[in-house]
């Protein structure tokens, strides 16, 4: 056993129980504090694949930025204080079902297609470095470039134009 | 390296997990974190795979996903926060008005 896969091994069971106390939380702000955790986690995933630009856009975007609008979100409706509802009797059960075929087929694919085991090669040492990936999208992937600034800035134009108050309302 | 194997093992588990919150939870709002998990989870089979094939491709989509996928949480709360408004409530069942 290496470094690498003690590494992964207890990453990776600190990703899963982040994920569960994700769904199993009662409060909102617990959830969302259980995924901060499983993102960072998936973060060092990401340095361990030689991806490490990936890896700070990650900790920074999702970590950072959507989480931070997650929580202002949940603190700002403060649905905390709202009462619990009745679920509908069969759907727990139900779902449980559906969430184990889904694993089960997923498994099940990546044994039967037998996913490459082999010596990977190693990868140069700019592979996955902000240079690289910067390169790659300011020339080949320029236009997909300039159309997600597009979408973020209707994105953005969308938010304000649904929370908006208009006067006398 | 770690075999792939394992981390489309361990992408399949937390894909899982959040398929599961979506079907379970009933507040729109882990509903959405449980989506995030789920592009979560499809990035690192991606960068797993790159990271085999060695080819950067795979990492510029992890981006666009990434991107995308702050679009749709900011257009998403935005919406959460409009019906939070209007109903007063922000259970998922309570939104039926559409139902015959």
């Amino acid at each position: 056993m290496n470094a690498e896969l003690i590494t992964f091994i207890i990453l990776a069971i600190i990703a899963i129980a982040a994920a569960l106390g994700m769904l199993f939380s009662q409060s909102a702000i617990y959830s969302a504090l259980f995924l901060v955790l499983n993102f960072g986690t998936v973060a060092v995933f990401y340095i361990l694949l030689n991806a490490p630009f990936i890896a700070m856009a990650q900790v920074s975007v999702y970590a950072g930025a959507i989480m931070v609008l997650f929580l202002f979100v949940i603190m700002l409706l403060g649905t905390e204080l709202l009462p619990p509802s009745k679920a509908l009797p069969w759907q727990r059960p139900l779902a449980i079902f559906l969430a184990v075929i889904l694993f089960g087929e997923s498994i099940y694919l990546l044994f039967i297609r037998n996913v490459t085991t082999g010596d990977v090669p190693q990868p140069v040492e700019t592979f996955g470095s902000p240079q690289a990936v910067g390169q790659a999208l300011f020339t080949s992937y320029l236009l997909p470039f300039e159309i997600t600034s597009v979408l973020l800035l209707i994105a953005m134009v969308g938010a304000i134009v649904l929370t908006i108050r208009e006067k006398g309302k | 390296m770690v075999p792939v194997t394992d981390y489309v093992a361990l992408s399949a588990i937390l894909f899982t997990i959040g398929a599961l919150g979506v079907l379970i939870r009933r507040n729109p709002l882990i509903i959405f974190m449980s989506i995030e998990l789920m592009l979560n989870a499809a990035n690192l089979a991606i960068v797993a795979f790159t990271r085999v094939r060695i080819v950067l491709e795979g990492q510029i989509f992890v981006f666009f996903v990434m991107t995308v996928a702050a679009a749709e949480v900011a257009v998403g709360l935005a919406l959460i926060v409009a019906i939070f408004r209007t109903k007063h409530s922000i259970n998922i069942d309570d939104m039926n008005n559409l139902k015959g």
